[in-house]
């Protein structure tokens, strides 16, 4: 039986609590929190109420009919995150989160969010649940989603654009944790993937992973069978945990993460530490695999979606890469865009152009494999907030 | 006896506290570090905290980021600031160095190559801002091998189980931070301090410094009074930044005397 993290949220070598110790006393009080409240029955009843009636859960499994028989190899199937409310898996956890960030009495919620799909389902729950939001986003990203920042604003969030550093999601996460630490007393941090100290990783992967226990009994209703190879893009790697997390115990299961490939893996320009081998570092309270130069200094990082523009990864991806039990892939931005283009196209589907990294794989892959073969690719959320880069690189302005 | 040891005993001999100056090794310039270090000692320093410039420097506020900024503008690296303060060393052998900085650049390095080079520039301590003691055994066992002390830091909402397994892992002095906050922030609270200090010694028996926001010689007159040492970080950086270059050793130096003269008065 698969059992991490151990207690002080360590994925083999990977994770840990490292920050300093101005966040010590609100990560004890956070973990007691959740300690006592995971397995509370009148927790996990209100989350389950709030996942049905107001996120549309259970999201469907669509078979992608038309994309498959154009590619003419193995099976693709979608899980339908991108159908839930506020349009991506980033809502699971941050109902999640709100409730135990109410039970715990915070009264104010911050987030960092890179391509504003977490963003907007923090100020969306924060709106919910009559909480003060503030939300961190790095410049760069208030520019390429701002159909998103529009949003986070309707919904009552406070967004401050992030100047420092790249200007992006690393750079929102760390003006976040400057927040935290100086409101610790009221307010809750709502971290977004499955990143941060512990108990974040875990405890965002445990919200997640409402995706593949769906999955697990969907599957066999639907094809009589459980997948054969589980794919989802990884940028902190939540969408990925979730879907990944009841198939780990499953060994005829493949899954396979796919990151960032940016210009390519070999231009230098990605985001994908996980299949660039970069090496092992501390950055965000834990530790994992890093992009960072030989000095230790994080490096900037490039990819088309913002939601996937991070040097870093999820701990638990590194332990599920060393393992063996995951495998970890690049797409780059061309296949990115052109699977975006044919989902459009073949199914009537807008995905993000993050899950166009996992649908970019699948699509790769699928004519490799016979027809009976089954691909189950976590459609993480939808297109809506990308048509501004996506007409702009096409030559257009809206 | 370590350099940090002898220097807090002969100031309790004398019944004074240390003045502890932060800057960032590599601001504004590389050519700026080692002077600035002998000026910071002529004006009075009894222990000088080194920053080594970080890109994500998320403990800190907007002034000690910007020098890291600039600092990496210059593509200052850990190997160079042990070099600066092996050139320090060739003109005072007394003062203790303390490094200041995050885990990361010290994880690239090796720790085991890190503390070797440590004892051999004379660096005296390593502060270490992401590191707490839950994870930092391995990382201080190279530490303790080359005689290096272990600084940690303990916060306003430090529990007293904390304050004691702190107790019993730090070496040279523990680091109160007196505030909510990152660096620079300024909503310093005096008598919160003089509320936590008792509760710190009652596990703590190193000397105990203080620091995050005290930007003026009143503060830290004030805050001297209730521990060891006061640490002065942001209100140095910030007059780095904001001195034309040729102003800037005379201008910090005058800071730093105009603060010694506050400690002395506590
Ligand atoms: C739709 C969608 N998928 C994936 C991601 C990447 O995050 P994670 O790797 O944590 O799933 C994001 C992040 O913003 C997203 O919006």
């Amino acid at each position: 039986m698969y059992n991490y993290p151990d207690k002080l949220g360590h994925f083999g070598p990977y994770g840990g609590i490292y920050v300093a110790e101005t966040l010590m006393g609100a990560l004890e009080e956070l973990n007691q929190a959740y300690e006592k409240y995971r397995h509370d029955p009148a927790f996990i009843a209100e989350l389950n109420d709030d996942l049905k009636h107001y996120v549309g859960r259970p999201s469907p499994i669509y078979h992608a009919r038309h994309l498959s028989g154009h590619l003419g190899g193995a099976q693709i199937y979608l899980k339908r995150e991108d159908l839930n409310h506020t349009g991506a898996h980033k809502v699971n956890n941050t109902v999640g989160q709100a409730l135990l960030a109410k039970r715990m009495g915070k009264k104010r919620v911050i987030a960092e969010t890179g391509a504003g799909q977490h963003g907007v389902a923090t100020a969306t729950v924060a709106a919910r649940y009559g909480m003060e939001c503030v939300v961190y986003m790095g410049s760069a990203d208030v520019q390429r989603q701002s159909p998103n920042v529009y949003r986070m604003k309707l919904l009552g969030a406070t967004v401050v654009p992030v100047e420092s550093g790249s200007k992006t999601l690393k750079d929102a996460l760390n003006e976040a944790m400057r927040d935290w630490v100086t409101n610790i007393e009221h307010t809750f941090y709502i971290i977004g993937t499955v990143a941060g100290p512990h108990p974040y990783p875990m405890m965002v992967r445990d919200f997640n992973s409402v995706v593949s226990r769906e999955c697990v009994v969907q599957m066999p209703e639907q094809t009589g069978q459980q997948p054969d190879v589980v794919i989802a893009c990884v940028g902190g790697g939540s969408n990925a945990m979730g879907i990944f997390y009841h198939y780990i115990d499953m060994p005829g299961v493949r899954l396979i993460g796919v990151e960032a490939g940016g210009h390519g893996i070999a231009s230098g320009q990605h985001a994908a530490p996980l299949t660039s081998n970069s090496p092992v570092g501390v950055l965000h309270g834990n530790k994992t695999y890093l992009m960072q130069d030989a000095n230790g200094q994080i490096i900037e990082t490039h990819s088309i979606s913002a939601g996937l523009d991070y040097p870093g990864v999820g701990p638990e991806h590194s332990w599920l890469k060393d393992s063996g039990r995951a495998e970890y892939v690049a797409i780059n931005d061309e296949e990115a865009l052109a699977a975006f283009h044919e989902l459009c196209h073949f199914e009537g589907i807008i995905p993000a152009l993050e899950s166009s990294h996992a649908l970019a794989y699948a699509m790769k892959i699928a004519p490799t494999l016979s027809r009976e073969k089954i691909l189950l690719v976590n459609l993480s959320g939808r297109g809506d907030k990308d048509i501004n880069t996506v007409a702009g690189l096409s030559g257009i302005t809206l | 006896m370590s350099r940090i040891q002898s220097t807090f005993d002969k100031l309790a001999q004398q019944r004074r506290k240390a003045l502890i100056p932060f800057f960032t090794a590599g601001d504004p310039s590389p050519a700026f570090t080692v002077p600035l270090m002998h000026t910071l000692v002529e004006a009075g320093a009894d222990i000088i905290e080194l920053g080594v410039p970080f890109s994500d420097p998320m403990a800190d506020g907007p002034v000690i980021q910007r020098a890291s900024e600039r600092a990496l503008k210059h593509l200052v690296t850990l190997h160079q600031v042990l070099d600066w303060v092996a050139e320090f060393r060739k003109r005072n052998v007394l003062t203790p160095i303390v490094l200041m900085g995050y885990g990361n650049p010290i994880e690239a390095m090796g720790w085991e190559t890190f503390a070797r080079r440590c004892a051999e520039v004379g660096v005296d301590g390593v502060l270490t801002v992401d590191f707490p003691p839950e994870e930092s055994h391995e990382a201080f066992a190279h530490l303790a091998a080359h005689c290096i002390d272990p600084i940690f830091l303990l916060a306003p909402t430090s529990t007293d189980a904390r304050i004691e397994r702190v107790a019993r892992q730090a070496r040279g002095y523990v680091y109160y931070v007196s505030l909510k906050g990152v660096t620079g922030a300024g909503h310093l609270d005096l008598a919160a301090i003089a509320g936590k200090i008792p509760e710190l010694r009652r596990h703590i028996k190193l000397p105990i410094g203080v620091g995050f926001g005290i930007r003026d010689g009143e503060t830290a007159r004030s805050v001297a009074g209730l521990c060891d040492g006061v640490v002065v970080g942001s209100r140095i950086v910030q007059l780095i930044e904001d001195s034309p270059e040729q102003e800037v050793l005379a201008r910090v130096g005058e800071l730093v005397k105009a603060l010694r003269f506050a400690v002395d008065q506590a």
